[in-house]
């Protein structure tokens, strides 16, 4: 043991001043939103879901106009105008915000930056409860404008065949409110699942296999076990109630919009519980 | 101050850190050696609580690292300089880590000057030499002013201009009163830096003593020595337990053994001695002897 004297040294003159309060989900919050606003990923993928999700209700719609003299009146009667115009945000939108969700997460440990981000904020439940929170911020944010901006212009096309609705309707701003919601829900799936694999193209993947691959695939199943599971599956028919008005054709075997809501929040929860998990007790 | 006790890190059956000890005191620059694959890293990991240790604990100023008040105030560290998001700017990069803290953006500006990144502080990163890595790395280590610093490998890849301002740095850095822990692979960055010196081999604490005490260490010593004599020279210090190697024409070294020893042996046994000199051992040669057993991957020389 060595017992070297350590000079005297003269009190340091303070650089920085101190806190009164010990940081916490405040700074963490600024920090994230500086963090989302200063990378590039952030704005294409949010740019390419409104697009997508506009350019879909732009086609659907304008697709239903051209044909609707030659629509059997069985179908004219089901048409779902609401439906017609949001479910390219809630199909489509939802496949590239999933990618943003899984990267906030998986590229702080694919660049190494969250051994710094863990260095300056060690309290990790807070860490990553702020970078969720302003994920879905931003994702909601965007998404809702998104949704208004397809809905609107789809009923503009609708309207010349006078079978545009209006949010005045019963179901239908719940249908605009809960495409933008659902597509926030699925981020924080992506995010979840992103903290609990790490690799970027591991959790795309493994996300994308999960909500669009699965729902696929279980249609091959025999009808009447599809029939049973479709309700409970993180994707495709599923998703149809959340953007329709009224209950869409077929749907007696799914749960009303707001049930079917609550099924994919569920998944979310699930997954944001075993990505927060993983982040706060396995090594960085 | 950072105190570790008994600190151990298993991955499987691999032991990384093996009951680390160790006290890095404050007003000195520390210097953490280690050949590659030590445990160097894996304990400053620890340290920061980004790894949990396997047994032990490790403390910074007698919290551990988790439960420090303001972590950016009290430690700044600089792990590896290319983990940063390349996507961002320089600025961008440390007013995210400022905020955590609430450390005001004057001194955001304050450190990019410091570390004199004016020019690039725009630039987004990925971009960025190792050189101006290492700078920005430095920056977000010394944006919350803190008492204790860390910096692992941080003359790695620089060049000469690089490693004196590092050098320098760190020395002012301790002088006002700062913790600060180096960690390098290469005995010859320390020479000139550290104050005191923590070797650790596979995982063990080989060494932990002031610089100057490592150099003098007994199994360090060695002379030059020529003689018309030879067979019994190398009889007399062999006998006294000093190993002998041929050197340049009828030069002889001997280890294991200071000069003085040798002129001692040779007088009272009667040899002749043309010329004997201490042989100065160099840092290098020092650190390599104690960690020879400890190397983890070494290459074997043929022949």
């Amino acid at each position: 043991m060595t017992t070297t004297a350590v000079p005297a040294v003269p009190a340091r003159v303070r650089a920085v001043p101190p806190v009164s309060r010990r940081p916490g989900l405040p700074g963490a919050l600024r920090s994230e939103l500086i963090k989302i606003r200063s990378v590039r990923s952030t704005y294409w993928t949010l740019l390419a879901q409104a697009l997508a999700s506009i350019a879909w209700a732009v086609l659907f719609c304008a697709g239903t106009v051209s044909h609707w003299a030659t629509e059997s009146p069985q179908d004219q009667a089901q048409f779902n105008a609401a439906h017609a115009s949001l479910m390219g945000q809630v199909a489509l939108g939802e496949l590239i915000i999933v990618v943003l969700g899984a990267l906030v997460i998986t590229s702080e440990y694919s660049t190494g930056m969250i051994r710094t981000s863990l260095a300056v904020m060690p309290r990790r439940g807070v860490l990553y409860a702020a970078k969720a929170i302003v994920f879905a911020g931003v994702t909601l944010t965007i998404s809702l404008i998104t949704s208004f901006v397809a809905f609107f212009v789809g009923q503009a096309i609708l309207a010349s065949k006078h079978i545009n609705t209006t949010l005045a309707q019963p179901g239908v701003l719940r249908a605009v409110l809960l495409s933008a919601a659902v597509v926030t829900v699925f981020g924080l799936f992506a995010y979840g699942t992103g903290a609990l694999i790490r690799h970027t193209a591991g959790a795309i993947t493994t996300i994308l296999g999960v909500i669009f691959l699965i729902p696929v695939l279980a249609q091959a199943l025999p009808s009447s076990w599809y029939q049973d599971i479709v309700r409970w599956l993180p994707g495709g028919q599923a998703l149809s109630p959340i953007a329709s008005s009224a209950p869409p054709l077929a749907s007696d075997h799914l749960f009303s919009a707001w049930g079917q809501f609550a099924v994919f929040s569920g998944y979310a929860v699930i997954l944001l519980a075993l990505g927060a998990w993983s982040f706060i007790r396995r090594d960085a | 101050m950072i105190e570790a006790r008994g600190l151990s890190k298993r991955y499987g059956d691999k032991v990384a850190v093996d009951e680390l000890s160790f006290t890095v005191r404050p007003g000195r620059v520390t210097g953490f050696l280690g050949p590659n694959g030590a445990g160097k890293t894996t304990t400053m990991r620890m340290i920061l609580g980004l790894d949990r240790p396997t047994a032990g604990s490790v403390t910074v100023n007698g919290k551990p690292f988790a439960e420090l008040y303001s972590a950016m105030r009290e430690v700044g560290a600089l792990l590896d300089a290319k983990a940063v998001h390349g996507g961002r700017s320089a600025y961008n990069h440390l007013l995210c880590l400022a905020e955590t803290n609430s450390i005001p953006r004057r001194r955001v500006d304050e450190v990019i000057g410091i570390v004199g990144l004016e020019d690039v502080a725009g630039k987004r990163s990925k971009g960025f030499s190792l050189g101006m890595s290492q700078r920005l790395g430095i920056a977000a280590a010394l944006l919350g002013d803190p008492d204790v610093l860390m910096f692992d490998e941080p003359v790695n890849g620089l060049d000469p201009e690089g490693i004196r301002w590092i050098r320098l740095l760190m020395r002012s850095l301790a002088a006002e009163g700062r913790t600060v822990f180096v960690s390098s692979h290469l005995m010859s960055e320390m020479e000139n830096t550290a104050d005191h010196l923590i070797v650790i081999g596979r995982g063990k604490l080989i060494a932990d003593c002031p610089m100057a005490e490592f150099t003098a260490d007994g199994t360090s010593q060695a002379a030059t020595v020529k003689s018309p004599d030879d067979q019994r020279l190398a009889d007399v210090v062999t006998a006294a337990g000093g190993r002998l190697e041929r050197g340049e024409a009828d030069e002889l070294t001997v280890r294991g053994l200071s000069a003085e020893q040798v002129g001692q042996l040779a007088l009272t046994n009667g040899v002749l001695l043309h010329y004997l000199a201490p042989v100065r051992v160099s840092l290098e040669e020092a650190f390599m002897e104690l960690t020879a057993d400890s190397v983890e991957y070494q290459a074997k020389t043929g022949g």
